[in-house]
């Protein structure tokens, strides 16, 4: 009997990281957000020697501890799980994956560890500077290790800088630098890293409000929010900017996630962009897209069907077409493993120039129905709008915000403070549905045309993951439950009269 | 094979054992809290030991993730088996470090609804079956493992995935070898000794002092027995060596023996780190105001650690060798990154001495007086 793997293990493999990622990407953007907040509190105080700022800065800090504890936590998981759960992955990109990874460890994690511990425990036991530069590390060690794990991320969406070895059978690295400043690495470090602050800055603006609402700490609320408006004002523009490359980028790299985000089943010129329903604005895709609003943007069954005309005078091949190439690809491997073992050197070099023909196609050998090609269209559509509308609506919050603060006007709002308090939730939302939009409109890649989730999970029972699932739904969910609950109290007292 | 990838794969082996030697004397922090109520009587006492491990918690933590990492990133293909295939074994040692990294945080904050005894009991289950577990599975390192590794299913459409576990316990059999238990029960009575050793010099508690002196008499005991006896019989035991010329797997006699006595230096290594462990235990038993005990025992187990796993990769060794299929042996060299990874890799170790120097001038700039119940108490961030 032929052996094939169990698809519903496969479905409860992707949920299991999904979850993980999902409650790891809870905490871990609060931490990247208020670590840059908080550090220019404790700059003001070092810089005016006022102890209101240092009061205001240990606030923070403290609600910083609670969801850095968490954020670790969630995170150990992630890492081992591309072992646990996806080891034909491990083995066939660990080459290069596995890199960025092991520095991250050296680089970032240990300048974080060393330095929360002295940022915690070393008030009393170190000079005013070295705390300083302490809670600085602390926040570039978390930013140094978004910038390796996204490398690691986007080297998944836009693979480069490896050539695949049919010697080891698997794919190895030949440029690192290549990998590691690729250019969808670096677009997504800062839109993921400056979304956080702003996620960090609502947050702070959040919490602040909710004091005014209660009309208590006042002093204490202007002033967090005043830091916080500034910060995420900077962090959203950036966010927007950084978003419309990003936009541009899934054009070139992954078609198909960007026809899937706009519903796009037949593409063509001077397409619009759907904003939502039938409201559309003319050319606005093409040019998003293409940088021209006559560019031809492919639709979901243009991108099936092939047949047009790629931007380097080529035509595009069907997913019919590629699946047969990707077939070759492999049939081309199996060729030169038997040649190698027969020792036929004619063979292998006819297979090794087979094999380099057809490589680009290789993932989709082990697709079986073209129809897995397409990401889930729906949830896409509305992640990328939910996003997109959320980016917008905080730029215009932040400005508000930072008006009033200029004008001295912040403390009168009352609805405003409402829609401050409100606003926390949504920075949440806003976050999370930029991942779905990144990871679900990968799919069915793990590895964009190079490896389908399919061929690069481990092989467990279904049952067997379906427990851990299960495990690690109920853990975080009870430690999210105690986490906020904690964070709830300690925002309830408050900053510390002394 | 091209002598700079050879070296470059002892050179990865090394950093990848150093960082494993590292992780087992960072599990003073777990073997700190099997203990928390052994020597914790009442909470005041017990909160004094959580604000001692809960100071150097994360560098445990760390060490584990950046150990994980630097084995992806230079043998892959141990990732892939190892912790694809020995499921459980690897997810039972993450559920417990997952528990206990919110441990120390929530448990004395307001509204911790799970309570404070919760949070403690996480931080002696993680005390517990952290390093029992990391024993075993280190343990397999020269026991075996039940797996298979055909790289030839890259090309089977249906079926790609290259490792398979040879039987659905998944890592759970690992218990099924009583020398992975005694491994594991060695390095959980190593992890308590280094733990009382740590406390010994990190708290200042007359009551307490007195009780880590004590503790570390009936954890000395059963650590040796469950230690010599892994050795010897290591010694004496068959071993999984490889060919060379040919990449073959063979079950060679006495083969850690040989190692030892093939590389001596490796020999001289574990034994001044036996002498530290023994030095660190012995002086603090006898010498009841002797706080540095933890130096000398803590740099013996790095030694000690590091010389057990080097003789198990080095020398034409498999380091996690197949009982289900002695072929599918890994290797240094079987199992490694290419060489332009390891050589670029190489480069970012350059920096691991000046991570280590700051490590070391935080550590000390927080550290420089011991932990008393008055400086919790003052201290805001106090767990």
């Amino acid at each position: 009997m032929l052996e094939t793997i169990d698809t519903s293990m496969i479905d409860w493999s992707r949920a299991q990281f999904a979850l993980t990622a999902i409650y790891h990407w809870l905490f871990v953007p609060l931490t990247l957000g208020l670590a840059v907040i908080m550090a220019t509190m404790e700059t003001l105080y070092v810089r005016t020697g006022n102890e209101f700022w240092k009061r205001t800065a240990k606030f923070w800090m403290k609600l910083f501890g609670i969801n850095f504890a968490i954020g670790v936590a969630t995170g150990l998981i992630l890492e081992f799980q591309f072992g646990t759960n996806w080891s034909n992955y491990s083995w066939f990109v660990g080459d290069i994956f596995g890199a960025p990874l092991a520095i991250e460890g050296i680089l970032a994690f240990f300048m974080e560890a060393t330095f929360v511990a002295v940022m915690f425990f070393g008030w009393h036991k170190v000079s005013k500077g070295f705390h300083l530069a302490s809670t600085w590390l602390t926040g570039l060690g978390a930013t140094i290790s978004a910038w390796w794990i996204l490398v690691a991320n986007s080297w998944m969406q836009y693979p480069v800088g490896m050539e695949f070895n049919p010697e080891t059978m698997r794919n190895e690295m030949v440029d690192f630098m290549a990998v590691a400043f690729s250019p969808v690495a670096v677009v997504k470090f800062f839109h993921t890293v400056l979304s956080s602050w702003m996620l960090g800055a609502a947050f702070v603006i959040g919490v602040s409000a909710w004091y005014l609402i209660r009309k208590r700490e006042k002093e204490f609320a202007l002033a967090s929010m005043k830091v916080a408006a500034a910060v995420g004002l900077f962090a959203a523009l950036v966010t927007a900017a950084t978003g419309d490359k990003s936009a541009y980028q899934v054009a070139q790299v992954q078609p198909m996630k960007l026809a899937a985000m706009e519903a796009l089943y037949e593409g063509g010129t001077h397409e619009p962009l759907t904003v939502v329903g039938s409201i559309k604005i003319p050319e606005m895709l093409s040019f998003l897209a293409t940088h021209n609003t006559a560019g031809y943007v492919p639709g979901i069954n243009n991108l099936l069907e092939g047949g047009y005309t790629l931007p380097d005078g080529s035509t595009a091949l069907s997913a019919d077409e590629k699946m047969v190439n990707g077939k070759k690809a492999i049939t081309a491997l199996a060729d030169f493993r038997r040649a190698k073992e027969e020792g036929d050197e004619a063979s292998m070099q006819i297979a090794r120039s087979a094999l380099k023909e057809y490589m680009p196609y290789f993932g989709y050998g082990y697709i079986q129905d073209k129809e897995d090609l397409v990401p889930h269209v729906g949830l896409l559509f509305w992640s990328f709008r939910v996003m997109v509308g959320l980016g917008m609506y905080f730029i215009l919050f932040f400005l508000v915000i930072l008006l009033l603060v200029w004008k001295k006007r912040l403390a009168e709002f009352n609805w405003l403070h409402w829609i401050s308090l409100w606003s926390i939730p949504l920075a949440y939302i806003a976050s999370q549905a930029g991942w779905i939009v990144a990871e679900m409109g990968r799919q069915p890649w793990t590895i964009q045309d190079l490896l389908p989730v399919n061929a690069a999970v481990s092989k467990l029972e279904t049952g067997s993951v379906q427990t851990t699932f299960f495990i690690f739904l109920i853990m975080f969910t009870v430690l999210l439950i105690a986490e906020i609950g904690i964070m709830v109290k300690a925002i309830r007292k408050g900053p510390d009269e002394k | 094979m091209d002598s700079t990838y050879i070296f470059l794969q002892h050179y990865w082996w090394f950093l990848v054992s150093l960082l494993g030697a590292l992780l087992v004397f960072l599990l003073f922090v777990q073997g700190g809290n099997s203990l928390l109520y052994c020597l914790g009587r009442t909470e005041e006492e017990r909160t004094l030991l959580v604000n001692s491990t809960g100071r150097k918690w994360e560098f445990t933590f760390t060490t584990l993730v950046t150990f994980g990492g630097a084995f992806f990133a230079s043998f892959p293909l141990f990732y892939s088996t190892s912790f694809g295939g020995a499921y459980w074994l690897w997810m039972i040692i993450l559920f417990s470090f997952v528990l206990q990294a919110v441990s120390y945080e929530f448990q004395s904050k307001l509204g911790n609804w799970l309570g404070k005894r919760t949070y403690q009991f996480f931080l002696v289950l993680n005390g517990i079956v952290g390093p029992l577990l990391l024993g075993a599975a280190v343990a397999t390192f020269f026991n075996g493992s039940n797996f298979v590794v055909s790289k030839g299913n890259l090309t089977d459409e249906m079926m790609p995935v290259i490792s398979h576990w040879g039987n659905r316990w998944h890592g759970l059999d690992a218990f099924a070898d009583p020398w992975n238990l005694i491994l594991g029960f060695a390095i959980l009575f190593l992890a308590r000794l280094l733990g009382n050793l740590y406390f010994i010099n990190n708290i200042r508690h007359e009551a307490l002092n007195a009780r880590f002196r004590r503790q570390l008499i009936a954890d000395a005991v059963p650590f040796l027995v469950f230690f010599l006896a892994f050795v010897i019989r290591t010694l004496l035991k068959d071993g999984f060596a490889v060919n060379p010329e040919t990449g073959q797997i063979v079950m060679e006699p006495f083969k850690y023996f040989h190692n030892f006595m093939a590389m001596p230096y490796l020999l001289v290594l574990f034994l001044l780190g036996v002498v530290g462990v023994l030095y660190g235990l012995g002086k603090s038993i006898f010498c009841k105001t002797y706080p540095r005990g933890i130096w000398f025992a803590g740099v013996g187990t790095v030694l000690t650690v590091l010389a057990l796993l080097l003789v198990v990769g080095y020398n034409h060794t498999a380091y996690y060798p197949s009982t289900a299929d002695l072929q599918s042996s890994l290797t240094i060299a079987n199992s490694c990154s290419s060489q332009f990874t390891l050589k670029t890799m190489a480069y970012v170790s350059i920096l691991v001495p000046f991570v280590l120097a700051y490590i070391i001038y935080a550590w000390r700039a927080i550290d420089r007086k011991p932990l008393t119940m008055e400086e919790i108490k003052e201290d805001e961030h106090s767990y």
